[in-house]
């Protein structure tokens, strides 16, 4: 039998592919102009892009860096570009960048939080990145009683007493435990309690008495400006997230009390808008102590916010729980691991990895809504706009100052997300 | 199918039940349940859809609590003492229909988690010791993967090297091979007459019946949270005695 003509007795090379299939023509087609619609959303963004670009970009490229008042920074405007053009007067950040950051802290004691700044990098490392070494860990626990010592001042040895509670519950821990578990667990928690109530104040005044060592006191009323922010955004996010966890654990629970105490806190603070809790922070609270107690009004928004994002937070995690088969409990369970191990080992790590983007989400908000404790007459970096807005020297300014506000923002905000982007992908270990 | 010497049934007892009922909610699921399993026995337990065959091994290992009666596994009672319960499923293996190997720790994390948590061994013995029983499975290769990254006959496999490396006396096998495809079954099959043959005690929900008349020493048939019959493979298959299990047998050995 012949062989059909069709049949092909000799394979072909591959063929080069045509241009308009490769590289950025066919990148071009597929996502600019693959279809009407698509094409005319390309041209309508181009012509928006184009307005605002036409607009904004004169004005900023006539900014002015350097004057002292409004009024010059104009004059300088109209001197070099011609009258009745106008430019941006960026002068104003050049001369008040250092209220807008610190507030009205002590201008000579800048080096302070600058330092708190440095060490915060330094306390994170080991908590966000796993390559650097455990042992910084430690510092990292350290951190918040040296950050509360070098923003506040006082003596050294309030901080140092505080710490010494942490090893007042490791030795009750190691020496009650081989004797019974439980007593070992609930007198570690009882012990440093007592410890800060009742011994921590005086041991302190002991030895400072002995050993005079401090830097010089500052109030909660020279903070302000993104100091303020940040020590209310950071403490809150870094309380916010265990005690969450926690509320979302309890809210799971099988015991009727702690699940319905958790339900209750959870619904009850979620339920309310963060500026009431502020306002019961700084006019209620006062009611509830004894008087005379001096609390301070950062600590007071602090555990507020904290409060308010733990809710939030609890949630979230929870969302992430729930997402966590049933087989996952099993397993744990049917390996003889307990209750904490199982939460520790295999739930958490990861109900927590589907829960980062809520989480930073969260993370995100909380630090943006610091924002909002110039209702109570903190000193946020808006309130501290407003105030600089309201001198005769720069009265009349708006957009600059914002901007720069809102670029500090967004970089702290930009940063948190692109992390999260960072861990999700490290931690993609389902290779679904 | 070599029988070695080692699979022989002691005297000895490992799981005791007697009387046992349990309930889902108003549903009486589990029936005065009786039964017996000598060390070094090896169980197949079978019965239609919903008869209560998963419910009544996880009763042993306590992911379920029974209401009534008595569970005695390896002469400690099930009752609520968290202490007893721990010291049970440390001692009995669990292979679930769908493997539930932990997804973010790798193959080797997998194997390890327990026993040093559980059992304290000091990190580098329990590689060791999980280096063994995956070597075991024959999938030493896939130690640093993690479990999505392999197939579902390996992911089974390590899912019972995990319960080995606890050094169990008694493992429980949920449909272990339910989920798989055909050309996977036998792969897996493989490594649980290897176990047997080693005098591992057994109790298996499946129905693949050629590894019941392979290595079971009894069979359970079960229907409606009762245990219907029991009897030797051989005997269950060639002169099944109830209506029940005749039209069960008919219906899974018929095509
Ligand atoms: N958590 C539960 N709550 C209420 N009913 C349940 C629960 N788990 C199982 N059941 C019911 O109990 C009965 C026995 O379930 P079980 O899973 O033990 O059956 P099975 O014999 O393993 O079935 P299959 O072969 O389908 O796995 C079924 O009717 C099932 O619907
Ligand atoms: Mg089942």
């Amino acid at each position: 039998m012949a062989d059909p003509a069709y049949v092909r007795d000799q394979m072909l090379p591959p063929q080069k592919a045509p241009s308009t299939e490769v590289g950025t023509p066919r990148w071009i087609r597929e996502n600019l102009f693959s279809g009407p619609l698509n094409t005319f959303l390309t041209v309508a963004a181009l012509y928006a892009v184009y307005v605002v670009v036409g607009t904004i970009g004169p004005w900023l490229s006539r900014s002015v860096w350097n004057a002292s008042t409004l009024q010059e920074c104009r004059a300088i405007v109209e001197a070099t570009y011609g009258a009745g053009k106008t430019g941006a007067c960026f002068a104003v950040i050049n001369e008040r960048w250092q209220q807008i950051l610190f507030g009205f802290y002590p201008r000579d004691l800048y080096w302070r939080p600058t330092l708190t700044l440095v060490l915060m990098l330094v306390a994170l490392g080991p908590v966000l990145f796993t390559w650097v070494p455990r042992v910084f860990l430690w510092f990292s626990f350290a951190f918040p009683a040296v950050a509360f010592w070098l923003l506040w001042g006082g003596s050294v040895w309030l901080p140092i007493t505080i710490l010494l509670g942490f090893g007042v519950a490791y030795v009750v821990f190691r020496v009650l435990t081989p004797i019974n578990g439980l007593l070992g667990i609930v007198a570690a928690i009882v012990a440093p309690i007592l410890y800060w109530l009742f011994i921590c104040g005086p041991l302190e005044e002991a030895i400072h008495s002995l050993i005079p060592l401090g830097l010089h006191q500052l109030y909660s009323d020279d903070f302000g400006g993104f100091l303020l922010s940040t020590v209310i955004g950071v403490s809150g996010i870094a309380f916010s997230l265990p005690i969450g966890i926690l509320l979302a654990l309890g809210r799971q629970s099988d015991l009727f009390i702690v699940k319905t105490a958790c339900v209750a806190f959870i619904e009850g603070f979620r339920g309310v808008p963060l500026i009431t809790l502020l306002f019961v922070a700084s006019l209620l609270l006062n009611y509830f102590l004894p008087p005379g107690t001096e609390f301070d009004i950062i600590l007071r928004v602090i555990i507020m916010v904290t409060i308010f994002s733990a809710a939030y937070m609890a949630e979230v995690i929870r969302g992430g729980l729930a997402a966590l088969p049933r087989g996952q409990y099993e397993a744990a369970d049917s390996l003889g691991l307990d209750y904490w191990q199982a939460q520790r080992l295999i739930v958490m790590p990861q109900a927590l990895k589907i829960s980062i983007p809520g989480i930073v989400g969260n993370f995100i908000g909380l630090f943006k809504d610091t924002t909002l404790v110039s209702f109570i007459s903190l000193q946020d970096p808006l309130q501290l706009v407003s105030s600089i807005r309201a001198n005769q020297e720069w009265n009349g300014i708006y957009w600059e100052l914002f901007m720069f506000v809102g670029f500090l923002f967004f970089l702290f905000c930009f940063s948190m997300s692109r992390y999260s982007m960072y861990l999700e992908g490290k931690l993609k270990t389902d290779h679904r | 199918m070599a029988t070695a010497a080692k699979m022989t049934v002691t005297d000895e007892v490992a799981i005791q039940i007697t009387a046992m009922n349990k309930w889902y909610g108003t549903f009486h699921v589990l029936r005065d349940i009786n039964m017996t399993v000598a060390r070094g026995e090896r169980i197949v337990v079978c019965g239609p859809s919903g008869s209560g065959k998963s419910t009544l091994i996880r009763c042993i290992n306590r992911l379920e609590e029974h209401q009534q009666g008595q569970i005695i596994v390896d002469g400690t009672e099930l009752t609520s003492d968290l202490k007893n319960i721990d010291k049970v499923r440390s001692e009995v293996g669990m292979v679930f229909q769908h493997f539930n190997l932990f997804p973010h720790l790798t193959i080797l994390e997998n194997l390890t988690l327990a026993p040093i948590w559980v059992r304290k061994v000091p990190k580098k013995e329990a590689e060791e010791v999980a280096m063994h029983f995956l070597t075991k499975v024959k999938i030493p290769e896939q130690a640093a993967k993690y479990p999505g990254q392999l197939s579902g006959g390996q992911q089974q496999r390590v899912a019972i090297a995990r319960s080995l490396c606890m050094k169990p006396r008694i493992m429980l096998f949920d449909e272990p091979t339910s989920a798989l495809d055909p050309e996977m079954i036998k792969e897996v099959l493989d490594t649980m007459i290897e176990l047997a043959e080693d005098g591992m005690t057994m109790i298996c929900v499946t129905h693949e019946m050629g590894f019941a008349q392979a290595v079971a020493n009894r069979v359970i048939f079960m229907d409606q949270g009762q245990i219907v019959e029991q009897n030797e493979p051989k005997e269950f298959f060639n002169n099944p005695k109830s209506d029940r299990t005749k039209l069960f047998l008919s219906q899974i050995l018929g095509h």
